[in-house]
């Protein structure tokens, strides 16, 4: 089957469009290249000495590179011992790999007794540094570089298996994978369609640092003295120029200069890596900061304009939100704009709702108004007027004492939205403490007062409590307890009741009647569920692709709506009066597992016979 | 917490013992030759055999472990097999070296690392970011020992500001004592930070991005509050994990340091008894230095509790 | 699709594993016998730390789903009932009881029997972007049930083709990855993967309720005309009452892992008898202001009679 050109680039294309990538793969190929065969062309031997040569300067006698303090030449030992430093860091990644992943895998899909037991192994193999178990190591089987290499390998492997380990764990867990089990599919080979896939990534990523370290610690051991004194390396060159540093310390540059490019390219080569298996296209922090200062250009443009067209206000507006647009920066330095100039109101003591389906925007209008836009989004035009100021525009240390006492937010997860190291009574008495200038004392009285507000029957221990220790109900009746704390005028509440259960989503939106009937707050409710609608608003907006597309008194609007969005919107609510019809057991037509009984010689001709059939049906269908 | 600390420290001294057992079994598997390494090629046979009974190396494996536990336990850890010196002595003049150079250097890598981290996730895509993820990723990636030379080469060699060798002990004399590790000590903080202030501007990013820091800004907590109090209490923990694999980095690569600077620490001990096949050194270093990981990590997860209420609070 | 061409794949599914499986999956002589039933199930799952008790999950459901049949089975969070449709599908342990399809045990079976027997029960995940592998292409997924039951590549193919079909797909879907598509379109290829093996059940874990309310509607009406063409059971888990009125003949109401209520879909959601489902039944609100203002206050009276009642309970046991 052919391939469709419109296919996503992999990631080795990905790869290979980083600039920094091609230097980087450039250099390493040159380099193994001329480790390969550079030591065939060479007239040089690199073991022998020639006294006449010690110390040659560069290009003399024919030493490229010149020549050490035995005038043996120095480019020879280079490439010959490139070939061993890396052979021996190759060894220990091999190594190191191929324990990490195989037990990293068994470990993390199977688990049970190997995981705590390979876990347990794991932790002992970090627990003292490699070097040290290399120098006992080494006292024991003597000095050949590709043991001290290979156990090394034995050492780093705690790493990758912990690596695989936890990427199988998230793996595993992963619905697809369930589906994939129902699917008939055996454990090897879900490990091998799905799990692998996942976890070579990293492991590839990893291996890049890993051979780093491996070069690293190769040569260390060389400097130490410990080396192979047979072997030539770019470590043993590094040894014997330290040894000789107060005569000769130019011959500490070349191999210096090689393990160095060698380790960086590594890591550059890692990180390029791990960005083109990421795949994600981000957009960087200097592109976000280069568009906000072209937004902020343009808004201020706008805001002269503005100030000679002030809005003239009603007496109960609260919020006026006009021909506001919203975007992102994109990672090309465009932006895509993704509210296209809606206008807004709510007025005091009013409950608007906002409602709409993924992707129309309504969570970002409401974090547009607060000015709380995640990273890379702003207002691009328009404004928020609200008290006679514009939004849009004030610095943000004015908007910081706007947010909290006069506008409050209200989210949608309770559970992830309370700080976890801190208490909950620290969290409702902070803002209180901030904005009212209130003694810890009377902050305490006031949150106390406040989670009786919420209808938390033991508010003592819930003050006390870390959010980890309270239900998720419970948590968001905290959060709204915090967003009244400053006695705000406007709540902005995002799907509050959506991550709850139908009893606690109940529970919570009489709370929000309750606390809008006493204190006369403004909500501006932001949902995809009608029947919240019907529930507490008196006004609603509906929301699609950026835009309001219609708006109106919620009563009003439940009778009688135009737009044809709206419309389609109305007739997907499921009629609760609507109930399928009984079920019939299948008697006529033949049962699905007829055929079961069928011996498999007249299933095989069958078989042919009816794919024709269906066929045909697909082809009329 | 408490049943949390007691597990951990039953865990830790059943890490030592088995990193002890499986280090023994390696050092003392090769017994039979350790004696004529000891005397050396030219003497007799008997001599040999007499040394190794002397030794006990004749025992089995178990026997052997056995009696080095029960005086390891006593505070005996043998004599070394090629000076006149006993181990547990030898270990202890050198152990103020070692940790006094990795604890000074743990402390500055530590308070560098968390300044340059959370200065560019603060400063996230500004010239300040740039810079720190530029150099700290250069310098992770040259491997620690040749800023050593180059730090030597420059400061000691040419500059002369410092001493290329030698150490002074703080007892003797502190000015001294400066004088002598600071290179040693910017080598290993070089490394030290490069690796670890990275993984602080990603843990530190990723609170920042959290859903409840959105919350505490819409209450309009001043974002010093937010970013000083909230956002860096939440990512000490993870900090504490990198502060424990940044020590025993630290440890392996002080072996390297030491010997370049001519410290006498375990780091030197231990290459030399290492050339030498010294086994009762390098067995007793192995374990003092596993003991100390194992109480450095105690230590880091006492802090972890202290700043996390789902180990504390349960 | 017709139900022939459904048993068509059926067979071409089949046919390739030979007769162990036949017999493996014989069916009962009593045509009027349910499907699946199940008995007294009980799942425990072990908590962490050193003799810590098990949670108890599931205490002793008893269900049974009949060919062609789609039973309801609603919850809140914790209720039970996604337990209860994985331990249907091996993915989660049966302690005690048990689980029969066709009259066959299939609770506690060993992985590789259950890969003979699995292929009649198939599943529908709730989460339309995690539960389908974003590495595979579409055609890649579908075809994994039928590779991995030996069925020939160009057969395979064909029945891809087919199954996008009958889910409404374009047939060029085949050569995209999942990250192309949206949320419905994800669920309408999570439904064909299912259809793969020609199932005679597919267990459907809230494959609605990721999904926006105009989709919702449109892939609620395909599992239903699915059903009606091919004769496939359903246990339709969800916590949205409005979604199970319309897609269920039967309902079963879980509560703290055991099913407090069951019974065809009119009596269950029109007059509900115990205190939870009408505390359910009273929570959701009613898309239509005039009609939630009513509900709100009956859902008042409702709690405050359960309030007096649960007291007078109490009072009455001291």
């Amino acid at each position: 089957m052919s391939k469709q050109n419109n296919a996503p680039p992999t990631a080795l294309k990905r790869l290979l469009r980083d600039p920094q990538a091609i230097v980087v793969i450039s250099i390493l190929v040159i380099l193994g290249l001329a480790i390969i065969i550079g030591p065939l062309l060479s007239q040089f031997d690199p073991a022998r000495t020639d006294l006449g040569s010690a110390l040659a300067p560069m290009g003399e006698n024919g030493h490229i590179l010149g020549a050490d303090s035995a005038g043996r030449d120095i480019l020879t030992r280079l490439l010959f011992g490139g070939r061993n430093s890396i052979l021996g860091a190759l060894l220990a990644v091999s190594v190191a790999v191929g324990i990490g992943t195989t037990s990293g895998l068994i470990a993390g899909y199977f688990g049970k007794w190997f995981d705590t037991l390979s876990n347990n192994a794991a932790s002992l193999l970090q627990a003292v540094p490699g070097m040290v178990i290399l120098l006992a190591a080494r006292s024991v089987i003597g000095p050949s570089m590709w043991w001290m290499m290979a156990i090394f390998g034995v050492l780093l492997s705690a790493g990758t298996f912990r690596l695989v380990r936890s990427t199988v764990h998230s793996v595993r867990n992963e619905l697809y994978v369930d589906a994939a089990r129902v699917s008939g599919l055996t454990d090897w080979r879900i490990i091998f369609k799905h799990v692998l896939r996942v976890v070579r990534g990293p492991v590839l990523i990893q291996a890049g640092f890993l051979m780093m370290i491996g070069l690293a610690i190769q040569a260390g051991i060389e400097i130490l003295g410990l080396g192979d004194p047979g072997m030539i390396s770019w470590g043993g060159m590094l040894s014997d120029a330290f040894a000789r540093i107060l005569v000769a310390p130019q011959l500490m540059l070349w191999p210096s200069v090689m393990l160095a490019t060698f380790c960086l390219c590594l890591t550059l080569l890692a990180n390029s890596l791990r960005d083109a298996l990421d795949g994600t296209q981000r957009t960087s922090p200097a592109t976000i900061r280069k568009v906000n200062r072209e937004i902020r250009a343009e808004m201020a443009a706008e805001a002269a304009f503005y100030a000679d067209n002030p809005i003239m206000m009603g007496e109960d507006e609260l919020l006026h939100i006009e021909a506001l647009k919203v975007g992102y920066a994109a990672p090309d330095g465009s932006i895509t704009e993704i509210i296209h100039g809606i206008d807004l109101q709510v007025n005091r003591g009013e409950v608007v709702g906002l409602i709409g389906e993924s992707g129309s925007g309504k969570t970002q209008t409401a974090f547009a108004a607060m000015r709380l836009l995640s990273e890379g989004g702003s207002i691009l035009s328009g404004r928020v007027v609200w008290k006679g100021r514009d939004l849009s525009t004030v610095s943000e240390a004015e908007m910081s004492t706007i947010r909290g006492t006069e506008i409050a937010y209200i989210p949608q997860e309770p559970m992830s939205n309370l700080d976890p190291s801190f208490t909950i009574g620290y969290q409702l008495m902070e803002p209180m403490r901030h904005h009212l200038r209130i003694s810890k004392k009377e902050a305490r009285a006031r949150a106390l007062d406040l989670l009786r507000r919420v209808e938390i029957t033991d508010p003592e221990r819930v003050f006390k409590s870390y959010p980890h220790q309270v239900s998720g109900g419970m948590a968001q009746r905290v959060l709204i307890a915090a967003s009244i704390s400053c006695e705000p005028d406007l709540l902005i509440a995002d799907e509050p009741t959506t991550a709850l259960d139908v009893t606690v989503q109940a529970e919570i939106l009489d709370l929000l009647r309750k606390v809008q009937a006493e204190t006369g707050v403004g909500i501006l409710m932001v949902t995809h569920n009608f029947g919240i609608v019907a529930d507490l608003c008196d006004r609603v907006a509906v929301m699609q692709l950026g835009e309001i597309v219609e708006r109106g008194d919620t009563v009003t609007m439940f009778k009688t709506h135009d737009h044809p969005y709206t419309k389609q919107l109305f007739s997907a609510i499921l009629d609760p009066e609507e109930i399928r019809e009984p079920y019939v057991a299948p008697s006529g037509a033949p049962s699905p597992a007829a055929a079961s009984l069928v011996d498999t010689s007249l299933v095989e001709e069958a078989e042919g016979r009816l794919e024709t059939k269906t066929v045909s049906k697909g082809a009329s269908a | 917490m408490l049943t949390f600390l007691a597990r951990r420290i039953v865990t830790g001294a059943v890490m030592v013992f088995a990193i002890s057992v499986l280090t023994f079994t390696l050092l003392y598997s090769t017994g039979g030759n350790a004696a004529r390494r000891i005397l050396g090629d030219f003497a007799s046979e008997e001599a040999v055999a007499l040394r190794t009974q002397e030794l006990g190396l004749d025992r089995s494996l178990p026997e052997q472990y056995f009696d080095w536990l029960t005086s390891a336990l006593t505070g005996d850890l043998g004599s070394s097999w090629f000076r006149a010196v006993q181990v547990n002595e030898e270990l202890g003049r050198r152990l103020t070296a070692t940790l006094s150079l990795v604890a000074v250097s743990l402390l500055f890598s530590v308070i560098i690392a968390m300044f340059v981290g959370v200065l560019a996730a603060v400063r996230r895509g500004t010239w300040i970011d740039r810079v720190i993820q530029t150099t700290s990723l250069g310098a992770a990636a040259i491997p620690g020992f040749l800023w050593a030379i180059a730090l030597v080469m420059l400061f000691a060699l040419n500059l002369r500001w410092f001493p290329a060798t030698g150490f002074v002990r703080p007892t003797d004399s502190i000015g001294g004592w400066i004088h002598s590790i600071t290179l040693p000590v910017i080598a290993l903080v070089i490394g030290g930070v490069a690796s670890s202030a990275q993984q602080i501007r990603g843990a530190m990013i990723n609170v920042v991005n959290q859903d409840y820091v959105r919350t505490l800004r819409s209450r309009g907590l001043s974002p010093r509050s937010v970013i000083f109090k909230h956002s860096l209490r939440n990512a000490a923990g993870p900090g504490l994990a990198v502060i424990a694999l940044q020590f025993v980095g630290m440890l392996g690569g002080a072996v390297i340091v030491e010997n370049l600077f001519n410290i006498p620490g375990l780091g030197s001990l231990s290459a030399n008894a290492s050339i030498q096949g010294d086994v009762p050194i390098l067995m007793g270093i192995v374990v003092i230095i596993a003991i100390i990981v194992v109480v450095v990590n105690l230590l880091l997860d006492i802090a972890q509790g202290w700043l996390n209420p789902k180990v504390r609070v349960s | 699709m017709s139900r022939a061409s459904y048993e068509a794949g059926h067979l071409a599914g089949r046919d390739a594993l030979g007769q162990e499986l036949l017999q493996g999956t014989d069916r009962p002589l009593d045509p009027n016998a349910p499907l699946l039933e199940i008995n007294d199930l009980v799942t425990d799952f072990p908590l962490k730390g050193f003799r810590a008790k098990p949670f108890r999950a599931l205490k002793g459901v008893s269900l049974d789903i009949r060919a062609g049949e789609c039973v309801g089975l609603v919850g809140e969070s914790g209720s039970g009932k996604t337990t209860l449709g994985r331990a249907v599908l091996g993915l989660a342990p049966v302690t005690a009881g048990s689980i029969r399809l066709k009259g066959q045990e299939i609770g506690n079976i060993s992985a590789a029997v259950r890969r003979r027997v699995g292929r009649d029960v198939q599943v529908v995940f709730q989460d339309p972007y995690t539960s389908l592998n974003p590495a595979m292409t579409i055609e890649a997924i579908l075809a994994e049930p039928l590779l991995t039951r030996k069925v020939p590549k160009a057969e395979a193919r064909e029945r891809v083709a087919h199954l996008l079909e009958e889910v409404r797909l374009p047939a060029d879907a085949m050569h995209r990855l999942p990250k192309e598509f949206s949320g419905g379109q994800r669920q309408r290829i999570a439904i064909a993967r299912a259809l793969a093996l020609s199932p005679e059940l597919i267990i459907c874990d809230e494959p609605v309720s990721a999904l926006d309310l105009s989709t919702q509607a449109r892939v609620l009406d395909l599992f239903k005309e699915i059903q009606e063409r091919t004769g496939v059971a359903y246990l339709f888990i969800t916590h949205d009452l409005d979604v199970v009125r319309h897609v269920s003949h039967r309902v079963a109401v879980m509560w703290k892992g055991e099913i407090v209520e069951s019974g065809d879909t009119a009596q269950v959601t029109r007059d509900p008898q115990h205190p939870y489902t009408q505390r359910l039944w009273m929570a959701a609100p009613v898309a239509d202001p005039a009609k939630q203002k009513i509900r709100r206050e009956e859902r008042r009276e409702l709690l405050a009679a359960q309030a007096e009642a649960g007291e007078a309970t109490l009072a009455f046991a001291a």
